[in-house]
């Protein structure tokens, strides 16, 4: 495994391009294009204030960065680096920008959501789509394109438009049995469009695409409900996670649940292997522990740190969360299968330092990551069954079915890994840090070997 | 006891005092026992006087009719004399009465005792029941106080929990009421929200200062390359259709791996119910006995279900597949009951097989236990070698280890070394008793000798002066000197060391060859005994010479060169010796 040397970043707005040629990041109100394989400066751009929200388009082409404050966005080419575009939302305000997905258009969501602004950099045309609603996940495009699912809220009432991006026909308009829309999202076949409730009640509802209801799933009423939903890469699959802790798996044929994921503290399954990181604190004078080494010395916070297997039953750290904060630090807020999806990861709020993972073919419980300290991020790798995993400090983990594996990023400073990305390959992984990014390379190749 | 003091007193009294209490009630007996003795004792001198003799008789007979005894004095006679036969009768009786009596009385007062006790036994037992009465009596209205209290908090509670329940009642009420008052003015807000988004939307595109606008430098193609078209109804019709197209290939898609899927289960299924036929008619013939008609339809019926299932793998049709099942669930009973049959069989053939045959095959499942015992023990062995082998691969690893076992290697050797030292000891003391036997058979030998040497000594003495009559003076002197010399020799080696002792004889038969041609028996069977062949023949005569040349000076070379040779050779001889005890040894 290899890193390379760290570059300067912000908001930690550091993208690979979809192509996988370019790696694009921003510094203050500076954009900059680099070539992967040797990170040499391709092109540097200028904004007009700090950039808030860069993105790629879909043929790697341009790249947009909106500034949110001043309601702009400013769109780049890589070809063209002449070529200038520049959005002014004017006083409106701007919210969100995104590309549609054949990379000529750009969505603008509004202040108060007031509407939905398209803009063509083909024909300069705008068009206005009114009433989107603002929620968890209010704007979905399908896998290949071709569709847009966009919630709304008129008359005190949810309703979803599937637009076709091609040219923004409104395909269908229905409205749909939830009392407060939280989010929507195709299936990765862009058949199926799974829209969930809010967490005040347990709904998840199931639409063809054109708009015909397939199936209600609620697994229990009056407590707190869905907090995340994903689809598997194959489609067979949607897992929701709730507040109470548990992911629900249901199929794709009868929409019923075919298997139940229960996160609980004592890990009495002896079929899983927990894997529980134990930090080595090198040995450290009471001389060395003055404010100013603390400060500057990055030696004292460079802790090694392996994994032990430990035997069942472990007991999971738990934290309590406080019952009258609202969004209780409970249950399943984060889901994510493996690319083959073979494996699911998963990560309870109340367990923060634990990351599970499931084997979908046996539908039970497989590993269980138990950290240090809290995990940030967790990503598979686009090609293989593969785990990268961040806690905030200076290591970076991955876990296999071989086995798992802390790495200790070799830089100055002390870099601490807030949050990843895998490169479309699977053989690069961007760390980010505060203000820093470093790449990290896998050696595959022996691997393999 | 009153009964104690009783004693002393003439008998008679005491018959009248015991019959007197006899006939007492008890309580008071013994107050009367107290004071009685000592008033009769006071009557018994007033009692009976010369005078009153015949009133006291008179007296006494009443008295002692009246206790039902024979009269002691006989009237009848005319004579006022005493019967004493009858008086002696009498005073038996009462005697007899008097202990009888006593012992009534023992009995009795035992018999009080034992009341008496029974009596204050139960006294106690009743205080004690009387006090068991009372704290149970003082529980139970305990018991009863408490029972009361807690229905009175029975019906508290009872009062709070509808208390409770209303004010659920009236909660849930409020929540309902305050629920559907916020659905409504949150309904209210959003509408107000909504009227408000549109006004600011209104506002914000009306105003002219600070439009939304768009800078691009130049139009950029299409990612398609394609134009862009108008919207009319030929394009939704399109989208549409795009739209059910791709829904109806994912459907495509999907029923295709429903029917491989399907294909795969029936095609498990077929291979189920050919295995299951298979099985069922390869039984057939066992049972035929039993079940004659039974099988036959049974037989008939399901090759015609395998011909109906055989056309369904290709017909895919609802008939096929419910005969198909149909089938399935025919074959799958019948299997059922053919394999419930075949345990009822199996279990009667091993009670059978029990009855039967059970010693041959006890006898060779014994065999075969004996053998796998046996293959165990050896298993067990072989693993056994192997542990201590990896043991011993990996002690030398375990430095403790190594050294408890040099330690141990180390006791070995001492107890071996001692071991020889014993043996060699054993030998030594061997040798010792050898060479003790054989010294004194030198001595015995030397002494031998001498006197031999003294007898020649004689007879060369008898012969030089037989034969030269006039050389003697000299002569005898020489053999004097050498005589002399054995002996000092002999003596000084029998007294230091065996090995010199053991030289001797060498020195003794040494001169019997060069001096005297006769030599004796006894040392020519000395060399082969003592491995004492003379050596160095060849080196001999050089030396002679030598010792010739040296001692040429002398007076009467000839002589002492012989005691030189002697020496040498002696010398020799030793040193051979000496050799082999070290080389023994």
């Amino acid at each position: 495994m290899n890193f390379s040397e760290v570059f300067k970043q912000s908001n930690q707005l550091c993208k690979v391009s979809p192509d996988g040629k370019y790696l694009a990041t921003c510094v203050q109100y500076r954009l900059v294009v680099r070539d992967v394989s040797t990170l040499q400066i391709l092109q540097l751009y200028t904004c007009l204030d700090q950039i808030s929200h860069m993105d790629w388009s879909s043929d790697s082409l341009f790249i947009l960065c909106a500034m949110y404050k001043r309601g702009l966005v400013q769109v780049w080419s890589l070809e063209q680096p002449d070529w200038h575009c520049k959005i002014d939302e004017g006083s409106i305000g701007l919210v969100s920008s995104r590309w549609s997905p054949d990379g000529r258009h750009i969505l603008n969501t509004t202040e108060f959501h007031l509407r939905v602004t398209v803009w063509s950099l083909c024909t300069k045309a705008v068009s206005y789509i009114k009433y989107p609603k603002a929620c968890q996940k209010g704007i979905d495009f399908s896998r290949d394109g071709c569709y847009m699912a966009l919630a709304e809220r008129r008359d005190c009432k949810d309703y979803v438009s599937v637009f076709v991006c091609d040219d923004w026909h409104l395909l269908r308009h229905f409205e749909t049995e939830t009392q407060d829309l939280a989010g929507l999202e195709w299936s990765p076949n862009g058949c199926v469009l799974a829209v969930w409730d809010s967490c005040l009640e347990y709904k998840v509802l199931l639409y063809s695409l054109d708009g015909r209801l397939l199936s209600t799933y609620s697994a229990y009423e009056w407590s707190l409900g869905v907090k995340s939903v994903t689809w598997s890469p194959s489609s067979q699959f949607l897992a929701i996670g709730s507040y109470d802790e548990k992911v629900r798996i249901l199929n794709h044929i009868t929409w019923k649940k075919i298997a139940q994921f229960e996160h609980i503290a004592t890990i009495n399954n002896t079929k899983a292997v927990v894997y529980k990181e134990v930090e080595k604190r090198p040995a450290v004078g009471s001389d060395d522990l003055s404010l100013h080494n603390i400060t500057i010395g990055t030696t004292l916070f460079n802790t090694q740190s392996k994994y032990e297997i430990c035997p069942p039953p472990v007991q999971v750290p738990v934290v309590k969360p406080d019952p009258d904060r609202a969004n209780p630090k409970i249950g399943v807020s984060t889901l994510a299968f493996s690319s083959d999806s073979r494996y699911l990861a998963t990560k309870n709020d109340n367990m923060a330092s634990v990351v599970w993972v499931w084997d979908m073919q046996k539908m039970s419980l497989l590993a269980v990551l138990e950290q240090t300290s809290a995990v940030r991020c967790f990503q598979w790798d686009p090609r293989r069954p593969r785990l990268a995993l961040c806690t905030g400090n200076t290591k970076l983990y991955l876990w296999s079915p071989a086995g798992c594996v802390s790495v200790q990023v070799p830089t100055e400073g002390g870099f601490q890994v807030q949050s990843l990305n895998w490169h479309c390959c699977g053989e690069t992984l961007i760390l980010l840090g505060k203000d820093q990014l470093c790449l990290c390379y896998m050696d595959t190749d022996q691997e393999d070997k | 006891m009153p009964e104690s003091s009783l004693d002393i007193f003439p008998p008679k009294v005491k018959d009248i005092c015991s019959s007197s209490i006899e006939c007492r009630p008890s309580p008071l007996r013994q107050s009367s026992q107290s004071s009685l003795p000592l008033h009769r004792n006071y009557m018994l001198s007033t009692f009976c006087t010369e005078k009153n003799v015949q009133e006291c008789l008179s007296h006494i007979s009443q008295e002692v009719s009246s206790l039902g005894l024979p009269p002691v004095w006989m009237e009848s006679g005319g004579s006022s004399e005493m019967n004493v036969v009858a008086v002696l009768n009498c005073i038996y009786d009462l005697i007899q009465l008097h202990r009888r009596g006593l012992r009534t009385l023992e009995n009795m007062e035992v018999e009080q005792l034992k009341s008496s006790s029974n009596l204050d036994y139960l006294q106690l037992t009743s205080t004690q029941l009387k006090e068991q009465l009372e704290l149970s009596k003082r529980e139970n209205t305990g018991l009863l106080e408490r029972e009361r209290q807690l229905q009175l908090k029975v019906k508290s509670l009872q009062n709070c929990l509808k208390n409770e329940k209303e004010e659920v009642q009236k909660l849930q009420n409020i929540i309902a009421s305050r629920a559907s008052q916020y659905n409504h003015e949150m309904k209210r807000k959003e509408r107000e929200f909504n009227k408000l988004r549109e006004r600011l939307n209104q506002l914000l595109v009306d105003k002219k200062e600070k439009k939304q606008a768009i800078d691009v430098l130049n139009n950029i193609g299409r990612a398609d390359g394609k134009r862009s078209l108008w919207k009319t109804e030929k394009t939704e019709a399109k989208h549409e259709g795009e739209m059910y197209k791709t829904l109806l290939s994912d459907y495509d898609i999907r029923q295709r791996e429903l029917l491989l899927e399907n294909a795969e289960l029936k095609k498990v299924l077929q291979q189920m119910k050919k295995d299951m036929v298979s099985i069922l008619s390869s039984k057939k013939p066992t049972l035929k006995d039993d079940q004659h008609q039974d099988d036959d339809i049974q037989a008939d019926l399901e090759e015609e279900v395998f011909d109906s299932s055989k056309e369904s793998v290709e017909l895919y049709c609802v008939h096929a597949r419910e005969k198909l099942t149909n089938s399935i669930r025919l074959q799958w009973r019948r299997l059922k009951s053919h394999v419930e049959r075949l345990d009822n069989q199996a279990s009667l053939a091993q009670i059978g097989r029990s009855k039967n045959t059970d010693a041959v095959s006890r006898e060779t499942h014994e065999e075969e236990m004996d053998r796998l015992k046996l293959e165990i023990q050896q298993c067990k062995d072989f693993i056994q070698t192997q542990h201590q082998l990896l043991q011993q691969l990996s002690s030398p690893y375990d430095e403790e280890k190594a050294s408890l076992l040099s330690d141990c290697y180390m006791l070995q050797e001492k107890e071996r070394f001692r071991d020889e030292w014993k043996t060699l000891e054993e030998q030594r003391k061997i040798f010792e008793r050898e060479r003790r036997n054989f010294t004194e058979a030198a001595i015995r030998l030397s002494h031998e000798r001498k006197a031999f040497e003294d007898d020649r000594a004689t007879w060369l003495k008898h012969q030089f002066l037989n034969l030269s009559p006039f050389a003697d003076s000299n002569k005898p002197q020489m053999s004097k000197s050498k005589s002399a010399f054995l002996i000092s020799k002999t003596e000084a080696s029998a007294a230091s060391a065996p090995e010199k002792l053991i030289k001797r004889p060498s020195d003794t038969t040494s001169p019997t060859p060069r001096c005297v041609p006769l030599t004796s028996p006894s040392t020519a069977e000395l060399y082969p005994t003592l491995c004492l062949v003379p050596e160095n023949r060849s080196t001999k005569p050089k030396r002679l010479t030598e010792h010739v040349e040296e001692s040429s000076n002398f007076l009467n070379g000839n002589v002492p060169a012989q005691h030189k040779h002697w020496n040498d050779r002696e010398d020799h001889s030793s040193h051979t010796l000496t050799k082999e005890k070290t080389s023994s040894i």
